[in-house]
């Protein structure tokens, strides 16, 4: 148990080790692809290394049998950022409209759990049967996005219940004894003290849905995302290009984590500056 | 430069009308989206299963009907029994492994680091591998756990074993192993949430007063983290429950699942009987969340 001052408990260096072991199970498989996607050109799936050598990744942007991997890719990053967009208006707006008890909402409430808990293949399923009686063609911008909603904003929900929990009303009743308007109350008080939510939320669309595979499955229609294209690999490629293939998606992936965190460290610290301006105009004023 | 404050200022004052409605009213436009994308997606859909669990099929095509044929014929074949039973052996026994790694990792990282910036970058690091993809990271135990994969030789180098252990992939011990390494992330996430809210002054209290460590873990930190436990819960649950695609890859078709089965149906385009079955599945589903959440009211605690 932690105290501030002391030594460390013995039961610390035991959380610490299994800590570690976990970090290790986490990492120690994604390592193992890694190192074999740089197999010698006779190598094979497993180890050991016949070499070294950068065949498998050629292999992967060369071979017409590896499939649409660029527009694979490109379409499931439109699609991730098309499904953060919605997902966070919508479950910011909703989030809001639950911190009063109105006619319906444990129902609503329960809407959003049940489609929350639904098995993913159930979820495309339904969307491409609804689609195929409504003789409509499913694409992954329209089927595609709604499938992939049904589980994100939910998961959005769910996190704004928490941050608005912490979320202190008195600031916009402060807001408006000074005088400001709705608009103004939502835009200059609620906006910036979710803003953090509002990130967690965009953060976890982003990546449920650019990871998405049983709803989209059946919902994508005839242009692949990238997890089908992958899918479709496992299945007919058998050599170390899955691999390559694994360690190429995994840096993009990394990318993305350092970009969007390095954005939001720039985004905290201009925000804590520019509310060091606002407040010498409030004091000044 | 008067003119474009002036309009601003009546901007105000048209919005103000239009949000200054009863309070009932500006929720229900609030919640209105969420409404119509979740009736769009998920209702019609789900009563579009329904409808179509009731078809008539004949083995090659279905003939919109409202029979029972679907329903009977799952219910009285034996297989479908052995792939519930497997299906929620599954689940239990991944539930537990993912809430044990789940409450220790994350009552680590909660109340063993001292500081904030080691906490969060060392959740951060838990949860880095959760942005790559799952298909990836479940093919990546293919050479950890094959017959001369890391693992065996490994094995065999220490002279712990001499053959190469074979029930090591493709086999329920993958399949698990395999859950495991998807799902802990959402135990994790949850339960630390859950967690970093629970007010320290009260354990060290609970220190002051005498008591032990297991004891404070039992009676303090398990039932205050118990919305994150629930949450954590039902998503390893329902994700275990709804998987196929995991238990096809590393069972190497060896084993089955309920959404295994129901996807090869789908796949084969006998949709009737694979609407009867996940009508089934999603009864089951929803019977064990709602299980959970009788123990736990997430809403008010989340709300609270």
């Amino acid at each position: 148990m932690q105290r501030d001052l002391g030594k460390r408990p013995r039961s610390f260096y035991f959380l610490a080790a299994f800590f570690a072991l976990f970090v290790a199970f986490l990492y120690g498989p994604m390592s193992a692809i890694f190192v074999l996607s740089f197999q010698g050109p006779t190598g094979g799936l497993t180890f050991p290394m016949n070499g070294v050598s950068l065949r498998w990744f050629s292999a992967l942007f060369a071979q017409e049998r590896t499939g649409d991997f660029a527009g694979g890719f490109t379409r499931s990053i439109l699609l991730a950022l098309l499904v953060l967009s919605v997902t966070v208006v919508i479950s910011v707006l909703a989030g809001l409209a639950f911190r009063r008890r109105f006619f319906g909402s444990t129902l609503v409430f329960y809407l959003a759990v049940a489609s929350l808990i639904m098995p993913g293949l159930l979820v495309g399923l339904g969307v491409g049967l609804t689609y195929q009686t409504l003789g409509w063609s499913p694409s992954w911008f329209s089927s595609g996005l709604g499938a992939q909603l049904t589980w994100t904003i939910p998961f959005g929900l769910l996190i704004m219940f928490a941050v608005l929990s912490r979320f202190n009303r008195a600031f916009e009743e402060a807001g408006r004894d000074l005088g400001a308007s709705n608009w103004q109350i939502f835009w200059l008080v609620v906006v910036p003290i979710l803003f953090p939510g509002m990130i967690a939320v965009a953060l976890f669309g982003f990546t449920l849905s650019y990871d998405e595979f049983p709803r989209t499955l059946l919902t994508v229609g005839a242009k692949n995302t990238l997890p089908m294209e992958i899918w479709g690999m496992t299945t007919n490629v058998t050599s170390p290009a899955l691999y390559a293939l694994g360690t190429v998606t995994t840096l993009v992936s990394f990318t993305a984590i350092v970009l969007s965190l390095g954005s939001i460290a720039l985004i905290q610290r201009r925000r804590t500056r520019g509310l060091g301006k606002h407040d010498v105009v409030k004091s000044e004023a | 430069m008067r003119t474009p404050v002036r309009r601003r200022a009546n901007r105000f004052e048209l919005e103000d009308a239009i949000i200054k409605l009863p309070a009932t009213a500006v929720s229900y436009l609030q919640v209105a989206p969420l409404l119509l994308v979740l009736l769009a997606f998920f209702g019609i859909p789900l009563l579009m299963i329904v409808g179509v669990s009731f078809f008539e099929f004949d083995g090659i095509s279905s003939v919109p009907a409202f029979q029972f044929g679907n329903y009977t014929e799952l219910f009285t074949s034996r297989n479908t029994l052995t792939l519930y039973v497997k299906t929620v052996e599954y689940a239990l026994i991944v539930w537990a492994i993912t809430l044990a790694i789940g409450f220790t990792v994350s009552y680590f990282l909660a109340f063993h680091v001292r500081s904030i910036l080691w906490q969060m970058a060392l959740f951060l690091l838990c949860t880095v591998p959760f942005w790559t993809s799952n298909i990836i990271r479940m093919i990546s135990w293919i050479p950890f756990l094959g017959r001369n994969g890391i693992f065996n030789q490994a094995l065999m180098a220490t002279g712990l074993t001499r053959e190469p252990l074979e029930f090591l992939l493709f086999s329920d011990f993958a399949v698990i192993i395999a859950y495991v390494h998807l799902f802990t992330l959402f135990m994790i996430v949850p339960i630390f949430n859950s967690m970093a809210r629970i007010d320290r002054s009260i354990v060290e209290a609970a220190l002051d007063g005498g008591s032990s460590g297991w004891r404070i873990i039992w009676e303090i930190i398990v039932p205050l983290s118990r919305t994150g436990i629930a949450l954590g819960s039902i998503f390893v649950i329902t994700l275990v429950m709804g998987d196929f695609f995991v238990v096809n890859m590393m069972s190497g078709g060896h084993s089955a699942s309920v959404a295994l089965a129901m996807y090869n149906q789908i796949a084969a385009v006998q949709y009737p009987p694979a609407a009867a079955s996940a009508v089934i599945l999603l009864i089951i589903v929803v019977l064990m969340v709602a299980a959970i959440l009788k123990m736990v009211d997430v809403r008010r605690e989340l709300a609270g």
